[in-house]
């Protein structure tokens, strides 16, 4: 998993709330053998609407996702969060994230940043006045910006110390583990030598 | 204090342990199949990991594999890609496969113990809930999802937060024609579905230690369908006997150092249990579903139940759905429910030991004119053993279909599949609206009842059957 400090790009504005996990990607695009190339599922349903806010030239090339409350409801599937990240979004931000999301989201390195209703309001206004506009989700200091001068919306954004942690260190689970690997080693010196294998040396 | 026999296999194979943090836990066998593995392969070439211990892992292709024509390319399309990305990764990282067309495929969970790789005292991991069938052993045994089947792939390790521990004590014996299959749907219509939630549970007393190795694999593999996290059953001299001699069983002095330490994966007297379940075998009879949860059953002798009967508002409304969707009438007697399809396989039931069952209970009969009897072995060994003892034979002589080895109906990926509206009798372990096909009915059924059902077309058992003078052969 790459660290995560700061990240500075095309916000899009999301004006949905309840967007559950169906809507992020529907079951016919799980076939998928991969953990890529689940981009092309993403808000398929809405993907047809040409006033869809992804289908807006300004915003195709948007990586951070600006959503109204109660995001990623729904299925436990983690293609969601992998379909968001295939299509480029390095951060969603919204008031309140269903729980597995969220935690499938910290597992793969997506930033799920929750923030104050207001905060969304303020950065849909500005992102629908400004096409195009950047976002930046700084998680070093937990601060969401948006914008100049006395305009500017500069706000704080919660998200759990442990997993605030782990995508600062770049750690998925598995790198965690890694991190113990000497343990994993001289547990298995110690195994006795009856165990089974599947596969026999010579 | 002394430790339960789940206390002390857990134990053995804690990595690291912190307090306020689950434990990290050293996997023995990881088993992996078609499905659920491809994205944790992809997982592990994205971050650029190696498969930590390829030969502490066995690959095989089950569940959606075809049935007939297994020498042939698959026709579906995406199990196709499934199945050639399987033998893509275990290519790539070094893992042993068992692909459709050898002589050791088969459905995971039959071949792990028919090659004796599941021994006592193992944690054994698989993307698949049924994984608890290996507790049979003495295992602790269990089903992942795909990112933590990347996480032991890349890692040989799981990180678990310890289950509570249960004891379902069983006394008593079962009574002639009555088998695993009927004692475990007995102990889920007991507990509902969610009973064994969070739960390790070991299942024990004379009536366990009485059955085969079949028999207790049975009953560990549906300790998932009552929300078990594993089910266990103490290894003695039958599980010795079974192991010995396999090919992937110790030998020789390892064999001793072996055995020598499984007796001591008992539960000390003075242990403590959590929880506590206690069951007659000697009053259990023949068990069957009615509804679509393996909680919703009752004897084959009674009656479908009427949803008034039950005293939970939830469980009124469950058997009000249930009955809708299976199209029963509250009151008919359950022998006089007519099926199209009988089942007979699957991790449940689908070993040696069921199909001599269900050919001692056919030959010299004939299948039911307006039923289907279709018979599909756990794995080539097992098509193999049938087939050199002549139970092919007596299938198809009644008019059996005879398959070759896979998950097949039981979950209804590859073609085999109920239409809507029809109704089987299974051997499989979940009876879930659609599990068998869209719109298809499941009745959960042992290896007698569903010999006998097919027989007489509607839910039997092998009393209800005329005698017949069987051949010599
Ligand atoms: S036979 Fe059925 S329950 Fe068993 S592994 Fe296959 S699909 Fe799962």
């Amino acid at each position: 998993m790459e660290k995560f400090s700061s990240h500075t790009g095309v916000g899009v504005p999301l004006r949905r709330s309840n967007v559950d996990t169906d809507q992020i990607i529907p079951a016919v695009y799980l076939k998928r053998v991969t953990r890529d190339g689940f981009e092309d599922g993403l808000f398929s349903a809405w993907r047809n609407d040409p006033t869809f806010v992804l289908n807006n030239e300004a915003y195709a090339a948007g990586s951070v996702l600006v959503a109204g409350p109660d995001f990623g409801t729904g299925s436990s599937r983690e293609h969601a969060v992998w379909a968001l990240q295939n299509y480029g979004f390095k951060a969603v931000i919204s008031p309140r994230f269903a729980d597995i999301f969220r935690g499938n989201s910290g597992k793969a390195g997506l930033l799920a940043a929750q923030v104050d209703e207001k905060v969304v309001q303020r950065l849909w206004d500005h992102l629908e006045e400004n096409p195009g506009a950047v976002v930046t989700v700084d998680l070093e200091s937990r601060t969401v910006r948006a914008g100049e001068g006395p305009d500017a919306i500069e706000d704080s954004f919660d998200i759990d110390d442990y997993t605030r942690w782990r995508l600062l260190e770049g750690l998925d689970d598995v790198g965690i583990t890694l991190s113990h690997a000497d343990d994993i080693t001289s547990y298995e010196a110690q195994r006795p030598r009856w165990k089974p294998a599947t596969i026999h040396a010579g | 204090m002394g430790r339960t026999m789940s206390e002390k296999v857990w134990d053995e194979h804690v990595v690291r342990s912190r307090a306020g943090e689950p434990d990290l836990l050293y996997i023995d066998l990881h088993l992996i199949h078609e499905v659920t593995s491809p994205q944790a392969f992809d997982g592990l070439r994205l971050a650029g990991r190696q498969v930590r211990r390829p030969d502490l892992t066995l690959a095989t292709e089950d569940h959606n594999v075809p049935t007939v024509d297994w020498d042939k390319p698959i026709a579906d399309p995406v199990s196709r890609t499934q199945v050639e990305t399987l033998r893509r990764n275990a290519e790539e990282f070094g893992v042993r496969l068992h692909p459709l067309g050898d002589v050791e495929q088969g459905i995971v969970h039959i071949i792990g113990p028919q090659l004796g790789l599941s021994q006592p005292g193992m944690t054994i991991v698989c993307g698949d809930s049924h994984t608890s069938t290996h507790g049979a052993f003495g295992a602790i045994a269990f089903g992942i999802g795909t990112s933590e089947v990347e996480h032991v792939l890349a890692t040989q390790t799981l990180m678990q937060a310890k289950p509570k521990t249960m004891a379902v004590t069983i006394n008593g014996s079962l009574p002639a024609g009555v088998t695993a299959k009927d004692m475990v749907l007995t102990l889920i219509a007991h507990t509902g579905t969610g009973g064994g939630q969070g739960y390790i549970v070991e299942y024990r007393g004379q009536a366990i230690e009485e059955l085969s190795m079949e028999g207790r694999m049975t009953v560990c593999n549906m300790s998932i369908e009552w929300g078990a996290k594993a089910g266990m059953i103490a290894p003695d001299q039958t599980t010795f006997d079974y192991i010995e001699g396999r090919p992937e069983a110790p030998k020789g002095a390892d064999w001793d150092a072996a055995v020598a330490h499984w007796k001591t994966l008992v539960t000390d007297a003075d242990a403590q249990f959590d929880e506590e379940i206690v069951l007659d075998a000697s009053e259990m009879t023949p068990f069957v579903t009615w509804g679509t949860n393996p909680g919703q059953g009752v004897p084959l002798g009674a009656t479908v139940p009427r949803p008034e009967d039950f005293e939970d508002a939830q469980d009124r409304v469950a058997a009000e759905k249930a009955l809708q969707y299976m199209a029963l009438d509250a009151g008919t007697p359950m022998r006089e429910v007519k099926v199209d399809t009988v089942f007979v396989g699957s991790c449940t039931n689908g070993r040696i030991e069921d199909l001599r069952l269900a050919a001692e209970i056919i030959q010299g009969h004939t299948v039911a004119p307006d039923t289907r009897l279709l018979v599909v072995p756990g794995s080539v060994r097992v098509r193999l053993q049938a087939e050199a003892e002549g139970l092919d034979t007596i299938f198809k002589d009644a008019g059996a279909e005879w398959r070759g080895a896979g998950c097949s109906m039981c979950l209804g990926m590859n073609p085999d599949t109920l239409a809507p509206g029809e109704r089987s009798a299974s051997t499989s372990n979940r009876n879930f609206e659609g599990r068998q096909g869209k719109g298809g009915r499941t009745h959960l059924v042992s290896v007698p009842v569903a010999a006998a059902t097919a027989v007489r077309g509607t839910l039997s058992s092998p009393a209800d059957l005329e005698p017949v003078a069987v051949g010599s052969n």
